[in-house]
């Protein structure tokens, strides 16, 4: 579905994504993972275009993407949604969705019925005609799941759809994303709930300081050693073996 | 959409009835003028209101209108119909030159709006000096009464003739708010990356506005001279114009259709209420438009219209209260 390969990116100094190569495969649910700070955003945002690598390429269903500007990949069926959501604050909730939906219909009242239907997908339904300012941060997270589902993607990019959730918010959102990649849609997620990333993700890759230092099933990740590392510093990993026995 | 067309309809009835209702020159040229104060507001607005594009220039797409009216009947002898087609046809080609050259570049905020105010003020200065507009001696437009030479004798034409340009403008914006457009426009305007995020194009969506706009106060520029018969580099591409279509559009309501009406409407009340009290002090009006702009910018961001809908609210809110208490 979408490959990369050896993509890099730098702001200045800043090394944020080194030399990453991946190949997210067609309809499944994968995850993203990694400590703060270790370039996943920017590593999405160089896989929907919002960003131009330095090196490397961007691959969608073969096709060369690379430094495309987003509208372009959002037409050729992927979309992103952002982790600081980005309401349009001054729209109600249907006509932020409708907005979306806009893309594959040009007329007006289609598109707000439409985007009544995806509200329903998402559990927004009874919000439809409030200012999207309004919605609590679960809503907001809905919305911006709603919007980019109307777009009627087959790649979708989440980026920390749970963040900010409680666990019961959680519970109820995690329907939600399955229901969508049974539908058919690969799903790339980044996430830091890792209750979210063994339920739901077939594949994990894990980034730190802007490098892939593993993948795999999320049962294997957790174990890797690499990882835990990254997450709790070095010799973290010796020392809970050490506990372990 | 059908129910703000009707609404346009039913305005337009009403003040296209207002010469048979009465013959007083003072309201009647009162009535011109808040309709084309309107106009230029709403053009103003479909820019600014519609897409956050913040102009502080439009009068660069004012004094194009008006220059091309004046020379098109000049020195063209283009009949002052078909000129004023071409005056809005190439204010909106200025603006969507402008609109390409700025956008492409992704200006946004202040620097948007200092750009349009460079390109007015480099307008002004390139009319100043050059011979076709008449330089600083400007160009006075010969007598020729008639309606067939968009000269009317009395006021009640030029209201009729404001009134149709108005009428446009809002059904302009009618279809943008209920079309894809609209929606895109609208989209960029509250959040430019998620807005690309869905597939929109924020270069095209923005252009698209700015030559509606620069098309629409070409066509306010063209009605000013066609009433005046007098155009220099100062009226043309001089603050006043800028400064009163974005005024009226903040005050009556950004991002509405009846706000930059009732703006216009709000504003000339209010400088001929003042020249009653003060008499004709020269820039007394520009003086009133700051101090309201400051007023509602503190107090009603929503401007006039924002403040109607808030006041209904609340009243509507009292007597539900009322009600429920009996």
């Amino acid at each position: 579905m979408l490959r990369l390969t050896g993509v890099s990116k730098s702001f200045g100094g800043l090394r944020a994504v080194q030399d990453v190569s991946l190949t997210l495969p067609q309809g499944q649910l994968c995850a993203l993972i990694g400590p703060n700070g270790a370039g996943k955003t920017t590593l999405f945002a160089l896989m929907s275009g919002f960003l131009v690598p330095d090196a490397g390429r961007v691959e969608l269903q073969g096709e060369d993407i690379t430094g495309q500007p987003p509208h372009r990949n959002a037409r050729r069926g992927m979309t992103r949604t952002f982790q600081i959501v980005q309401p349009f604050a001054a729209q109600t909730v249907r006509e932020n969705i409708a907005a979306g939906a806009h893309l594959h219909c040009a007329d007006r009242a289609e598109a707000l019925a439409q985007a009544e239907g995806v509200a329903r997908r998402v559990g927004l339904a009874p919000q439809l005609d409030k200012p999207a300012g309004d919605l609590t941060v679960a809503g907001r997270k809905r919305l911006e799941l709603a919007r980019a589902l109307a777009t009627r993607p087959r790649l979708l990019l989440l980026d920390e759809v749970l963040a900010g959730l409680n666990p019961q918010e959680v519970g109820e959102m995690l329907p939600v994303v399955r229901g969508i990649a049974d539908e058919g849609v690969t799903v790339l997620m980044i996430e830091h709930v890792m209750q979210a990333v063994m339920n739901l993700a077939s594949h994990v890759w894990v980034l730190a300081q802007g490098q892939l230092i593993a993948e795999g099933a999320p049962q294997a990740i957790t174990r890797d050693v690499r990882v835990i590392e990254a997450y709790l510093g070095h010799g973290t990993a010796q020392r809970l073996a050490g506990a372990g026995t | 959409m059908k129910r703000d067309l009707s609404l346009i309809a039913v305005f337009a009835l009403l003040v296209a009835c207002v010469p048979l209702a009465t013959s007083s020159g003072v309201v009647l040229n009162f009535v011109m003028m808040v309709l084309y104060g309107a106009l230029m507001a709403q053009a103003w607005n479909l820019l600014g209101g519609y897409g956050g594009q913040f102009s502080f220039g439009h009068a660069l797409f004012f004094g194009t209108g008006a220059y091309v009216q004046a020379i098109a009947q000049m020195q063209w002898g283009l009949n002052p119909w078909p000129a004023l087609a071409l005056a809005m046809a190439l204010s909106a080609g200025v603006g969507l030159f402008v609109g390409a050259l700025s956008f492409r570049y992704g200006l946004k905020g202040s620097y948007f709006a200092l750009v349009t105010l460079a390109f007015a003020e480099v307008f002004r200065v390139v009319a100043l000096s050059v011979p076709f507009t008449g330089a600083g001696v400007g160009l006075m437009l010969p007598l020729r009464e008639g309606a067939g030479n968009m000269q009317f004798g009395a006021r009640t034409g030029f209201l009729w003739l404001a009134l149709g340009l108005l009428v446009l403008s809002l059904v302009i914006t009618a279809w943008l708010r209920h079309s894809r457009f609209g929606a895109w426009l609208q989209a960029v305007r509250d959040n430019e990356d998620a807005a690309r995020a869905l597939g929109i194009d924020p270069f095209r969506v923005k252009l698209g506005a700015i030559g509606l706009s620069g098309g629409l106060m070409g066509a306010a520029g063209a009605f000013y001279v066609q009433v005046f018969q007098y155009i220099d580099p100062a009226i043309a591409y001089g603050a006043h114009a800028s400064v009163e279509a974005l005024v009226a559009a903040i005050v009556g309501g950004m991002g509405t259709l009846w706000g930059p009406l009732l703006g216009a409407a709000t504003l000339h009340l209010l400088a001929d209420l003042t020249r009653n009290l003060f008499g004709n002090l020269p820039g007394i009006n520009m003086i009133i438009y700051g101090c309201v702009l400051v007023l509602i910018v503190m107090f009603a961001p929503r401007g006039v219209g924002g403040v109607g809908r808030s006041v209904v609210a609340v009243w509507r809110a009292q007597k539900a209260k009322g009600a429920s208490r009996d």
